[in-house]
């Protein structure tokens, strides 16, 4: 078969002989035929495509070298990827219940979604927060909000990841402030802060100070977990929001590697140990409908991280060079149109992040379109992941798409194409100042315009919405939140800054100001704030005074 | 004469996702329209003060936070406060269906739910403004 196919010209021959008088028969589909991030796909690929990959330079064993294949030798034969399922609304009652609910059906980790006060580190009582308590996630304002989020959760034995960025140091330090006051020691805790500047200014827009500021406050974590929490990632670069912002998938894992590099060049910078902090950073990458451009992209992340951190830095701690990644279906992906329809995308994408290689998993809901979750929803979400997990076979075998024509022409192609854009950004200086040009934010725009003129001109199909519609739909059951979690969360707060002790609270927030202007270490001084029940509010202000603020550009 | 129609979009609220105001502001731009963004996190104050100083025909706001139940009605307050009546106000977001009935009965015209197209709020712009200005609109 090897010689049969790779002989030269030999789908040269094929496509003249066979392939062009079958379309001469039956036109095509289309005029041309793309990725949904728009890379030209051939009608096929053989190993002639691969003349150039070697097995054991560019794909080797799993568990080996660049890590292509998967990042542990037995992956899902030893241990299914963690199921973990983002969630948070309402109170923190509220999402405590549902963190109760999660645990008794099978997920193995938590995930905390904030409301966009707490992401923007203002207060439930702050004038920019009306409206938005609890809406979009949990609301979370002092120590005494979190300790009530986690009642009742072993947090020495579930990690957990939170979502939060501008204001990652400050809610970790809440987080372990509440462990502490169990009694666990932090080097127990394991679990995750997003806490990924750069894709704030990139793509999210949950900042609170500017970019070289707040890579400060990242290093400074790094340090600290590296130190402290050994079995904690105090760093997720994402992809996710990248991508839901518009980039191609592409764009997608180019920015988040560089974001990635970036991080490890101020570490090293700050004269962190390579061994020591590089391993405890994760990833954190979409998987969207194209389902062999998102498992190229998983696994070409892998490839590129290894040789990248390798030549640059030559650990010798090999975990260094293994890229961890969490991984979400894709919540742009999903139509308020036909809700339904939503299950099998998700089911498809989530199929994708596994046979991708992702160490854990969110699948969306179906009815994320509208507003949060229902629980019912966020079931049948995980029930899919069970699904996919016992029920398809896919875990029982290693990376068993590895050796597709296709697929690994993807994955070299997405190598490449990262490449051109590390180049490209080395050349401005880095990512930092990348972003201070805005360059990722405008490539990223480009990016998102030209899908939706593709959506508009249907040559790219969505069912439901620019094909197949429907005319008349049922509604679906939507979740509410009560209005009144935000006068209660208001009145919390105000009972807790009556209660806490005012001296032990001016002395942390002060502490913190000399740290921050000094340039000294952070962790220590947000752990203080969070025991004297510190808002995050008043310690954003006082990372605002010190730092200054950050207005979007606004590039369009 | 007539000048170009002026259209304000706007992120109002504390969420950052930009990517569908970008787009439609995009759009209408490509559309031939005079088109201000106003970048992330504005507040209704702002929000309104920006679409008087543009002296905006119509404010397209942007919201997937879940408090368009307050920010939409609140803006719309502001604008009636400062004579601007006769200003269209239109958005779009995650929004739930019931809140919609209840937006527009607030001086919402329009919300555009996801999966809208591009070419529906360019021409629904266009025809709102043109019914305000008075301009001759098919009987």
């Amino acid at each position: 078969m090897k010689t049969v196919d790779r002989a030269a010209g030999a789908k040269e021959r094929w496509l003249e002989e066979r392939y062009a008088p079958a379309v001469a028969k039956r036109p095509e589909r289309k005029a041309r035929f793309s990725t949904l991030s728009d890379a030209p796909v051939d009608p096929l690929y053989t190993s002639e495509d691969l003349a150039d990959l070697s097995y054991q330079r560019d794909l080797g064993f799993p568990g080996e070298f660049p890590y292509t294949r998967g990042i542990q030798a037995s992956m899902y034969r030893g241990r299914l990827w963690t199921m973990r399922q983002f969630a948070g609304f309402g109170s923190p009652e509220d999402t405590n219940r549902r963190f109760h609910y999660l645990l008794e059906h099978g997920v193995t980790g938590l995930s905390v979604a904030f409301d966009m006060p707490a992401l923007m580190g203002r207060d439930a009582d702050d004038p920019l927060s009306r409206g938005e308590v609890g809406r979009e996630g949990v609301a979370v304002s002092t120590l005494a909000d979190m300790e009530i989020l986690f009642e009742g959760i072993p947090q020495d034995q579930v990690t957990t990841s939170m979502t939060i960025n501008g204001p990652a140091s400050i809610v970790w330090a809440m987080y372990l402030a509440a462990a502490e006051g169990k009694g666990i020691p932090l080097a127990a805790l394991g679990g995750t802060i997003q806490n990924d500047c750069l894709k704030e200014y990139i793509a999210q827009r949950e900042w609170i100070v500017p970019v070289k500021p707040a890579m400060e406050l990242v290093v400074d974590t790094m340090r600290f977990g590296a130190r402290e929490t050994p079995r904690w990632n105090p760093i997720s670069v994402s992809g996710y929001h990248i991508r839901e912002a518009g980039a191609t998938a592409l764009q997608e894992l180019a920015f988040t590697l560089i974001d990635g590099l970036e991080y490890v060049r101020w570490g090293v910078e700050a004269g962190l140990d390579i061994d020591e902090f590089v391993p405890r950073i994760s990833f954190f990458f979409d998987v969207h409908n194209d389902f062999f451009e998102e498992i190229a992209k998983l696994r070409a992340a892998r490839r590129i991280w290894a040789r990248e951190i390798e030549r640059r830095y030559h650990p010798k701690n090999e975990r260094a060079l293994m890229l961890r990644t969490h991984a979400q279906t894709a919540g742009v992906s999903l139509t308020a149109q036909q809700p339904y329809n939503n299950v099998v995308r998700v089911a498809l994408q989530g199929l994708a992040a596994v046979l991708g290689g992702t160490q854990s998993l969110h699948t969306n809901s179906l009815d994320e379109t509208y507003a949060l979750p229902t629980e019912e929803a966020v079931t049948l979400a995980l029930r899919t992941q069970q699904i996919i997990a016992h029920e398809t076979g896919v875990a029982d075998t290693v990376d068993p798409l590895g050796g597709s024509y296709y697929l690994e022409h993807l994955t070299t192609e997405m190598e490449r194409g990262f490449q051109r854009y590390l180049e490209e950004i080395e050349a401005m200086g880095g990512m930092v100042e990348a972003v201070e040009r805005g360059y990722p934010q405008r490539e990223i725009t480009e990016a998102s315009f030209h899908f939706q003129q593709q959506v508009e001109e249907r040559e790219k199909i969505v069912v439901g919405v620019n094909a197949y519609a429907t005319a008349e739909e049922a509604p679906i059951p939507v979740l509410r939140i009560d209005p009144e979690v935000e006068r209660r969360q208001v009145e919390r707060l105000v009972e807790v800054r009556r209660k806490r002790d005012a001296g032990r609270w001016r002395a942390s927030l002060d502490a913190l100001r000399a740290a921050a202007t000094e340039h000294g270490e952070l962790m220590p001084a947000f752990l203080e704030c969070a025991r004297a029940y510190a808002s995050v509010g008043e310690q954003v202000a006082v990372l605002k005074e010190v730092y200054g603020l950050y207005h979007d550009p606004g590039y369009f | 004469m007539k000048r170009p129609i002026r259209v304000v979009v706007a992120k109002a609220g504390l969420d950052g996702h930009d990517r569908g105001a970008k787009v439609v502001a995009r759009a209408l731009r490509d559309a031939g329209m005079e088109v201000i963004y106003t970048g992330v996190h504005q507040t209704p104050e702002q929000v309104v003060e920006t679409a008087a100083q543009e002296d905006a025909d119509a404010v397209g706001v942007s919201l997937l936070s879940g408090a368009h139940n307050f920010i939409f009605p609140r803006i719309r307050e502001l604008m009636t406060e400062r004579g601007m009546d006769d200003v269209l106000l239109f958005g779009g977001g995650i929004i739930p269906e019931d809140d919609v009935a209840f937006l527009r009965g607030h001086g919402v015209e329009r919300v555009f739910q996801p999966g809208s197209s591009l070419e529906e709020i360019v021409t629904y712009v266009r025809g709102a403004v043109a019914e305000r200005r008075g301009t001759p609109v098919a009987p």
